[in-house]
């Protein structure tokens, strides 16, 4: 076994989860690859988009892939970081927001 | 004025200046434990090995290695430093095959193809042949690099010079880590120079495209997209207008092989074209249609294969014996590298071919 949780050798790897269930693996990617193409949203701001959300679900994978695919897209290091700024600022934001809450509940029981 | 970054390797004695040592890497590691599929057995599932020529279009000449620039990823190691440079002798040889040739393109590149001092003497000649698309690569800087180059965008003009020129990005910054410091302002006052005489502008028949290559360990993206943006972004911000934009993928040979080892991403690298490999880009790749002469008269596939030193499987292998029929019943040579041309959409000299 791994000594690490994460290899990052293993994101050229994930294609192969279609090997357990073809059928929903292929869904999947059917699904994830629509999902990227030029829409209402071009595809460039989707990337940013998922850059964003690689930082707050934390995950080293999707980082990696989407700080690459940015570049290709030549997509800028401030246009990057400001993206990973947006999803700061939800997380932060969704923590503070429950301040009120708290406030809520201490004007309640000391007002 | 441009401050060049680093020497060729040549000059720094790397071992990488040997091309039997990159041909080495390539052939070795990754690909010779399996790990990775080779070029040939790739393109032989599809039943293209031997891959073999189609008809002749595009007759690539590169007139020296001399450059005023010494860009980061530059698969010809070319610099200031490089004493390699075409003589009259050779150019005289390949005017008398441009006065044959069936090709339709003549495409003169370097180095700095300007910095041959018979450079306006071979356009001038060569331009009488009446070859319908004559292409110089220009890297820009050089038009403002000193006084005497200043007049080139009117001698470009004068023989309906299709002028290409790199231009790894729309920013200063990544244009100047992967060019040198100071290209970036040097190449928008050489594109403004060359609009202001109609060269790149709507419907003109001053040909201006520009040459887009990564800056850094990864593939180039779509094409089209990535010329809607450069247009955008050069009109806003310097009012400069091009006609296409070619993206181009960085082979690993060279000074990018250097910079992929160096960097640690050489086989993360590896990875990414083979598994972009396309097979409908293998039909088209340049060496199908393109033959390159290297600055002292020897025939290769394309200039990836000059840099590598691997000329052409042909009896006829010089520019002295020159004679196209025979060249066009060859067999192409392939190594590794050659992953980088069919990779995606594919990659030329022309940008994309599938």
């Amino acid at each position: 076994m791994s000594k690490t949780y994460y290899d990052p050798a293993d994101l050229r790897k994930f294609g192969n989860i279609t090997e357990w269930s073809e059928e929903l693996g292929t869904k999947f990617f059917d699904y994830y690859n629509s999902v990227f193409q030029d829409g209402a949203l071009t595809a460039r701001e989707k990337s940013l988009i998922a850059l964003a959300v690689s930082h707050t679900e934390k995950c080293p994978y999707c980082i990696d892939a989407y700080s690459k695919d940015g570049l290709q897209r030549g997509i800028t290091k401030e246009e990057m970081m400001e993206a990973v700024h947006v999803g700061a600022a939800i997380k932060s934001g969704a923590v503070l927001v429950h301040g009120v809450q708290m406030m809520n509940k201490v004007n309640k029981l000391d007002g | 004025m441009t401050k060049l970054k680093t020497q060729s390797l040549h000059k720094r004695e790397s071992e990488l200046a040997n091309s039997n040592r990159q041909i080495e890497i390539l052939s070795n590691g990754i690909f010779k434990s399996g790990e990775l599929p080779k070029f040939k057995d790739k393109i032989s599932e599809i039943g293209h090995f031997p891959l073999r020529p189609k008809k002749l279009e595009i007759l690539q000449i590169n007139v020296g290695y001399m450059c005023n620039q010494v860009c980061e990823h530059c698969h010809v190691d070319a610099g200031p430093d490089r004493k390699e440079i075409m003589t009259k002798k050779t150019m005289q040889q390949c005017l008398e095959v441009i006065k044959n040739t069936g090709a339709h393109t003549l495409d003169l590149t370097g180095g700095a193809p300007e910095m041959n001092p018979n450079f306006r003497w071979f356009v001038e000649e060569a331009s009488k042949a009446g070859i319908k698309d004559f292409i110089v690569r220009s890297n820009l800087t050089i038009i403002r690099a000193n006084k005497k180059y200043y007049d080139l965008p009117y001698f470009f003009k004068k023989h309906n010079i299709h002028v290409v020129s790199s231009m790894p990005h729309w920013t200063r910054g990544k244009t100047d880590k992967q060019r040198g410091e100071g290209v970036f302002d040097q190449s928008i006052k050489a594109l403004q120079d060359l609009n202001a005489i109609g060269y790149g502008m709507p419907n003109s028949r001053l040909k201006l495209d520009l040459v887009y290559n990564p800056s850094g360990a990864f593939l180039p993206g779509d094409q089209t997209s990535m010329e809607k943006d450069f247009k955008k972004a050069l009109l806003e911000d310097f009012n400069i207008q091009f006609h296409n934009l070619f993206a181009i993928t960085n082979l690993p040979i060279s000074r990018f092989l250097d910079y992929l080892i160096a960097s640690e991403n050489y086989e993360d690298y590896m990875y990414s074209l083979v598994e972009a490999y396309n097979p409908s880009a293998v039909t088209n790749v340049m060496c199908t249609n393109t033959i390159s002469v290297s600055w002292d008269g020897w025939l290769y596939d394309c200039d990836f294969n000059q840099m590598l030193d691997l000329k052409v499987a042909s009896k006829v292998k010089h520019i002295s014996d020159y004679n196209e029929d025979l060249l066009n019943d060859r067999n192409i040579v392939i190594s590794q590298h050659c992953y980088g041309c069919t990779a995606g959409a594919g990659s030329s000299c022309q940008g994309t071919v599938a």
